[in-house]
C-alpha cells in the first residue's frame, strides 16, 4: 500500500464533506479494484468531475496504479477529469454536419466562449464537446444543448442559442 | 500431448501450447510484433495471424491455443496479404522518421516490414499522437508509439511499478501516465525496462552524447570516464561479439580513443563501497547491541531506480536504506576531491561521465543531493548502447583495439566489485568483507561463491553462522545471520511490504532494480532473451574468477585512499562526499 496520498491532497479538495462521501463509498465497495467503474460513477456524481487529486485517493484505496484509473476516466466519455459545465454544448460532426459546416460551428463556439474542445468557460456555464452523428442529417449542421437538438445552426445564430442558457433556464 | 500440423508438417506439443510457441519448438517463423515470450501476449497487433483449416477468420497464433487435428497455415496468400494490410495500417499511424530515428536498422517494426516484403504504403501517413515527453532518464516519443503496450506490461508485472498504461480510446489512444502527465512527474523508477522491450523508437533513455562530445571535444576540460562491471559482458554484443564475451580491455582502450583524459573502473569504487558500506552495518549492529534503535534490514542503495521507487511507496521506511552513494557516484566525487588535489587542478575543470547499463542513473546525477557547491558529483552517464553509438560515430574499430588496464589512481579492482553487475554479487562481496572483519578468516565457502543469492529466483536467501569471532566482536558469537536478496520491483515490493508488516527476518538485503540486477539494466544492448541474461551473468563470475585478489578489503588501491586521504570507512570525510540522503516523494509529485 502507498503511504497516505490522503493526507497530501485532502488539503486540495475544498470540500471535505464531498471527500467523505466518496471515501465511504470506496469503503462501500470494499476497496476492491473490480468495483472501480461503480466507484467512478459514484464519485463523478459526487464531485461532478473527477479530478487526479481524486484518482490518487481512489488508486491508494484500492491499491492500483493511478495510470489505471486515470486509462479507465479517459476511457469512458461519461467520466470527466476536469470539472463540467451546467450545460453541455455537442457539435455534431458526423460526415453531413461535417460537410455542412460542423468545423466552421465548433469554431464559431470556440470563439464565443473562449474555451477548446472538452473545455469549460470561465463562469461555468458551457462544456464544449463534439458528437458524432446525432441523427439530425437532414438538417445538417446539428447541435445539441444538455438534452435538446438544435438544427441548421448557421455561426449567425449562436449567439440567440446561448442566450437562451446563459444565466437563465437551469435545466 | 496434443496432434496438429503446421504447414502440413505433423507436429506433436504439449497440451495448452499456442499455435506460435508449437511452431517456434519446430522451428517454423511465425511473424510476430507485441508479443514476448514469456511475458506478454495480448493479441493486440495481429501480425502473428494465420490460416486455421475451418475457421471462419485469421487467428492470432500469439493467443491461440492448438487443439487435436488443426491445421495451420502461417504463409497463405490470405495471410500474406493480411498480414501486408495489418502492417500498412500500423503504418498509417506511426511517425516515420527513421532516417533520424535512434532505432534506425534496429527497429523491430522495420525488420518486421522487410521480412513481409511491403514495400509501399496505401494509406496516408500521419501519426494521431504527437507528445514529446523528456525527462531526465527516458525520453518518450509517442509519434512512433505503435500500441504494442510491451512497456505496460513490463512496468506493471515486472517492475510492479504501473507508471503507463494506455489512456483515452480510439485515435486518441496513448501509452502515457496518469492524466497524459510526464513520465518525471509520477512514481516512474527510471528503470528503462520499457526501454529495452519498446520495438520501435517511442522509449529511449535521455541522450548525453551531445555533452559528452563537446567536453571532449573542449581542451581546457579534463574528461574522467569510468564504467561500471555489467558493461565489460555486454558492450561486446554491439560489435558482434557472442554474447557474453568480456572485453574489458578494449572497452577502456575505446573510451581512451574517444579522448577521455582518464579511464577509471567504477569497479574500485565498488570496492570502496563495500568497505563504507560493510562498516555500516557493522556500527547498526554494535549499535543496536547497545539498545539503541538501528532499522534492520539495512538495504543496499546502489540502484538508482531501487531507490526512486522506495522514495515513492515506501517513504516511511527510508531509513532501512545504506546512507552509501552508488560507486560511479562515490568515483565521480573522489574525482572532483581526491584525484583533483593530486593533480593539483581545480576541480571545476573536470568533467565526470559514467558509462552505465542504467538509465536511473541520468536521474540520479540531477539529484540535489548529488551537487555541491555547485559542482556535479557526475556530469553526465551515457548508456552502454550510447558508449556503442559513440564509438561507431568516432570511426573506432573497436575489434581491432588493443586491450589495455585501466588508469590509476582509481583503475584497480578485486572480483568482489565484478560482480556488483549481477543479483546477488553486492551481497556476495559485502558477506566475503564483513566475515573477514569480525573473523579474520575467509568465508568458508567453495571460491567464495554465496550459491544460495545466484540466479533468476525472484526472493534469494542465505543464512551465515557467526562463530570462533575474533575478539572485539565477541558480542555477534554465535548469531545467525539471515540475508535476502532480489532484483526486479516487483520482488522489491515483496520484501519490503515483508518489512512494513514487521516480520522481515533479515538484516541485511541487496534489491537490484532490474530483473537479474545491471547485466539486463535499461541501458543495456536490447534483447528480451533469459539466455542472454545467463550468458552475461556467468562472464561476470569468470571476470570475478579470474583475479587474484577477490575480496574488496584487499584492494591495496581502496587501502591507500584510506591511508592518503579519507582516514577510515563512514568517517568525516568519507561522510561528507561518499553517503547521502532521501526524499519522501508521492506516487504523483504534485
Ligand atoms: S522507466 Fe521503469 S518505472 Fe518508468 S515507465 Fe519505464 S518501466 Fe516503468
Ligand atoms: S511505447 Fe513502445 S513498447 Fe510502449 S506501447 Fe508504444 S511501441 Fe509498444
Ligand atoms: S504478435 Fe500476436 S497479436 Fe501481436
Amino acid at each position: 500500500m502507498q503511504v497516505s496520498q490522503v493526507e497530501q491532497v485532502v488539503k486540495k479538495i475544498p470540500d471535505s464533506q464531498e471527500l467523505e462521501k466518496i471515501l465511504n463509498l470506496i469503503d462501500l465497495y470494499g476497496n476492491r479494484p473490480e468495483n472501480l467503474i461503480q466507484i467512478l460513477h459514484g464519485t463523478q456524481q459526487i464531485a461532478g468531475h473527477i479530478p487526479l487529486t481524486l484518482q490518487c485517493i481512489i488508486a491508494e484505496k484500492l491499491s492500483i496504479p493511478v495510470s489505471e484509473v486515470s486509462g479507465v476516466v479517459s476511457f469512458y466519455s461519461f467520466f470527466s477529469a476536469k470539472p463540467r459545465g451546467k450545460h453541455i454544448i455537442r457539435v455534431c460532426l458526423g460526415t453531413a454536419c461535417y460537410v455542412r459546416g460542423g468545423k466552421k460551428l465548433v469554431e464559431t463556439l470556440q470563439h464565443k466562449l473562449q474555451v477548446n474542445l472538452g473545455e469549460t468557460t470561465a463562469d461555468g456555464q458551457f462544456t464544449l464537446e463534439i458528437a458524432r452523428c446525432i441523427g439530425a442529417c437532414g438538417l445538417a449542421p446539428a447541435m445539441m444543448i444538455d438534452d435538446e437538438v438544435f438544427r441548421q445552426v448557421n455561426p449567425n445564430k449562436v449567439d440567440s442559442i446561448l442566450q437562451q442558457y446563459e444565466g437563465g433556464r437551469s435545466s | 500431448m496434443i496432434q496438429c500440423t503446421i504447414k502440413r508438417q505433423s507436429i506433436s506439443v504439449l497440451e495448452g501450447t499456442t499455435i506460435l510457441e508449437a511452431a517456434k519448438q519446430n522451428h517454423i517463423r511465425i511473424p510476430n510484433l507485441c508479443y514476448m515470450e514469456g511475458l506478454h501476449s495480448t493479441g493486440s497487433c495481429r501480425i502473428c495471424s494465420v490460416e486455421v483449416v475451418g475457421a471462419k477468420t485469421l487467428m492470432a497464433a500469439c493467443v491461440t491455443e492448438v487443439r487435436e487435428g488443426m491445421q495451420v497455415f502461417t504463409h497463405s496468400k490470405k495471410v500474406q496479404d493480411a498480414r501486408k494490410m495489418l502492417y500498412q495500417l500500423l503504418l498509417s499511424d506511426h511517425h516515420q522518421d527513421c532516417l533520424r530515428c535512434n532505432r534506425n536498422l534496429e527497429c523491430e517494426f522495420q525488420e518486421l516490414g522487410r521480412e513481409l516484403g511491403v514495400t509501399q504504403s496505401l494509406f496516408q501517413t500521419t501519426s494521431s499522437r504527437s507528445a514529446k515527453d523528456e525527462g531526465p532518464s527516458i525520453v518518450r516519443d509517442t509519434s512512433k508509439c505503435i500500441l504494442c503496450q510491451r512497456c505496460v506490461t513490463v512496468c506493471q508485472d515486472i517492475q510492479g511499478v504501473g507508471a503507463i498504461r494506455v489512456q483515452n480510446r480510439g485515435f486518441q489512444s496513448v501509452v502515457a501516465p496518469a492524466m497524459e502527465l510526464p513520465l518525471a512527474q509520477v512514481n516512474c523508477a527510471n528503470c528503462g525496462q520499457c526501454t529495452i522491450v519498446c520495438p520501435v523508437g517511442a522509449l529511449e533513455g535521455t541522450d548525453a552524447t551531445e555533452i559528452v562530445w563537446q567536453a571532449l571535444h573542449d581542451p581546457n576540460v579534463r574528461v574522467v570516464m569510468q564504467c561500471a562491471p555489467a558493461i565489460r559482458v555486454a558492450i561486446g554484443e554491439l560489435f558482434d561479439y557472442p554474447v557474453g564475451t568480456r572485453v574489458t580491455g578494449k572497452l577502456a582502450a575505446a573510451m581512451k580513443a574517444l579522448g577521455a583524459d582518464d579511464v577509471f573502473d567504477t569497479n574500485w569504487a565498488a570496492d570502496l563501497t563495500i568497505l563504507e558500506e560493510g562498516t555500516e552495518l557493522l556500527h547498526r549492529l554494535l549499535k543496536s547491541l547497545e539498545g539503541q534503535p538501528a532499522a534492520f534490514p539495512m538495504i543496499t542503495s546502489c540502484s538508482p531506480g531501487w531507490i526512486k521507487f522506495v522514495e515513492h511507496q515506501y517513504p516511511h521506511l527510508l531509513d532501512h536504506l545504506s546512507s552509501c552513494k552508488s560507486p560511479h557516484m562515490m568515483l565521480g566525487a573522489l574525482s572532483k576531491s581526491y584525484y583533483a588535489e593530486k593533480l593539483g587542478i581545480n576541480p571545476k575543470k573536470i568533467f565526470v561521465v559514467s558509462v552505465m547499463p542504467c538509465t536511473a542513473k541520468k536521474f540520479e546525477i540531477t539529484r540535489e543531493e548529488m551537487i555541491h557547491d555547485g559542482l556535479k558529483d557526475v556530469d553526465a552517464v551515457l548508456t552502454t548502447r550510447e558508449l556503442g553509438r559513440m564509438i561507431r560515430q568516432a570511426g573506432i574499430d573497436f575489434r581491432q583495439l588493443k586491450d589495455i588496464p585501466f588508469d590509476q589512481p582509481m583503475g584497480f579492482s578485486t572480483g568482489a566489485a565484478d560482480i556488483f553487475g549481477v543479483t546477488g554479487g553486492v551481497m556476495e562481496a559485502a558477506l566475503r568483507t564483513v566475515y573477514t572483519v569480525l573473523s579474520g578468516r575467509p568465508l568458508p565457502f567453495a571460491k567464495l561463491h554465496v550459491e544460495s543469492i545466484r540466479g533468476m529466483d525472484e526472493v534469494k536467501e542465505a543464512t551465515l553462522v557467526l562463530q570462533d569471532l575474533l575478539p572485539q566482536y565477541h558480542a555477534l558469537e554465535g548469531a545467525h545471520v539471515k540475508v535476502v536478496v532480489t532484483s526486479g520491483l516487483h520482488g522489491a515490493r515483496v520484501l519490503m511490504d515483508q518489512i512494513q508488516a514487521g516480520n522481515s527476518p533479515y538484516l541485511f538485503m541487496e534489491v537490484m532494480g532490474c530483473p537479474g540486477g545491471c547485466i539486463t539494466g535499461g541501458g543495456q544492448p536490447r534483447s528480451h532473451d533469459p539466455e542472454v541474461r545467463s550468458k552475461r551473468m556467468k562472464a561476470l563470475y569468470e571476470e570475478d574468477e579470474s583475479k587474484v585478489l577477490r575480496e574488496s578489503h584487499a584492494n591495496p588501491s581502496i587501502d591507500a585512499l584510506y591511508r592518503e586521504y579519507l582516514g577510515e570507512p563512514c568517517g568525516e570525510r568519507s561522510h561528507h562526499l561518499l553517503h547521502t540522503h532521501y526524499i519522501k516523494r508521492a506516487p504523483i509529485i504534485p
